[in-house]
């Protein structure tokens, strides 16, 4: 499996904030990977030297092999799809899609249009009239149809309604298959996208605290409901992530895959065995107790 | 489709679980090919590398097996192979559930018995 992306003790900060610290890791050719962590954690950051949009102040980012800054024969093969992503006052949705062919080798125009046909997007109407959601899906479009190599998108579906969410879902996994390529989604929406992903990692103040299969991840958590003296019984012999009074009992949820012997014990001990989500276990992993309550209101 | 899937538990194992369903309802029958990973993850909307996965699981079991070029076939005797699993696991993953919840409600041992030999509630 080649490399695409290769980080070594990367290291930035914005005056006295370290927004990105000692980060290292690997993306391999071909797979589709989440950059997961709450805003302001130093996801765009990260995306933004991979890019060579940013000096990292110290550590080595190498991308295809090579150095990526000013360098035509690295950036021509990336494409970046910024939430933020600023366009000159008179574009219009026609105008960015050309840019976009003039801009990347792999350009599929056919491609686009019928994207923008399933987003129905007025290809006429000027950028800076486009509502928040469409200008995601401007996005969602010129990351697809660059068929890029490297295609890394920044909160992709800020403001997408759920059947454009299913859309990009659905087209992001056809065209993958088709043209199989690397894929970096990063968001602060875990759940949404979970699924789609090979890969994981998580950021939290700037450092790496998660490098995994999502496969891996899933069911490495679980959590037990019942009388306190019993819930701590139970995980006196396990790694404990987080301890919760709920009424009279207590809900504790621990690592372990919550298996069959995992099960029994708990039953034998009259307690309630509960999965965690992907989500939850990232929440409880990057220590976020006040995130955890806006996401379940969400 | 997304309902279909719980994400809580590793995705690939459903994968396994479905087909390995579909190979006891008859519904994908010995000799059958299975749909591509390509195609799991489409209506899923699942990763292709994490349905490869489920399908690969049930080549290592010998339920299914790769047809060189032409993509993934059902086992010549993966139904009998499959039922026999799933009777092993029968006691322990419904019978005793059902005990548990009985015994937490009051259910006698008895009513349980009669409500399984004549399938009817007991009061």
């Amino acid at each position: 499996m080649s490399t695409v992306v290769e980080v070594r003790q990367l290291t930035k900060s914005y005056g006295s904030v370290m927004a990105v610290n000692q980060v290292s890791f690997s993306i391999e050719a071909g797979k589709i990977y989440g950059l997961l962590g709450r805003n302001g954690a130093g996801k765009t950051t990260i995306m933004q030297i991979i890019t060579a949009q940013l000096f990292a102040a110290s550590g080595e980012v190498k991308v295809f092999g090579e150095h990526p800054y000013e360098n035509s024969r690295v950036l021509s093969q990336v494409c970046f799809v910024k939430d933020s992503q600023k366009y000159p006052n008179n574009y219009r949705v026609i105008d960015v899609l050309e840019q976009a062919a003039f801009f990347f080798p792999g350009w599929d125009r056919e491609y686009a249009f019928a994207l923008i046909e399933d987003f129905r997007l007025p290809l006429k109407r000027r950028m800076k009239a486009l509502s928040r959601g469409m200008l995601s899906t401007v996005g969602i479009i010129v990351g697809l149809a660059s068929r890029a190599p490297l295609t890394i998108f920044d909160e992709p579906y800020l403001g997408l309604d759920a059947v454009a969410r299913g859309i990009f879902y659905d087209r992001l996994l056809e065209d993958y298959a088709e043209h199989p390529r690397t894929v970096i989604l990063s968001t602060h929406l875990i759940d949404d996208i979970s699924r789609l992903l090979e890969h994981i990692f998580v950021i939290d103040q700037g450092r790496l605290v998660l490098d995994e299969e999502a496969e891996a991840l899933r069911g490495r958590a679980f959590a037990v409901v019942g009388p306190a003296a019993r819930v701590d019984a139970y995980t006196a012999d396990k790694e404990l992530l987080e301890r919760e009074p709920l009424g009279g009992l207590v809900s504790a949820t621990v690592m372990g895959s919550g298996d069959a012997k995992d099960r029994q014990q708990a039953e034998a001990l009259g307690l309630e065995l509960v999965p965690v989500s992907l989500q939850q276990l990232i929440v409880h992993l990057t220590g976020g107790k006040y995130e955890r309550k806006a996401v379940e209101v969400r | 489709m997304e309902y279909l899937i719980d994400e809580n538990r590793p995705i690939f194992m459903q994968i396994a679980e479905r087909i390995e369903n579909d190979i006891i309802a008859g519904e994908l029958p010995e000799e059958a090919q299975v749909p591509s990973t390509n195609q799991f993850a489409s209506f899923y909307q699942i990763n292709p590398a994490t349905a490869a996965k489920g399908v690969n699981l049930l080549v290592d079991q010998g339920i299914l097996y790769k047809k060189r070029g032409l993509g993934m076939y059902v086992a010549p005797g993966a139904r009998a192979k499959l039922l026999e699993k799933r009777r092993a696991q029968f006691f322990g993953q419904y019978v005793v559930p059902m005990l548990q919840e009985a015994e937490k409600l009051g259910i006698t041992m008895e009513q349980v018995t009669e409500m399984l030999q004549r399938r009817v509630e007991v009061p």
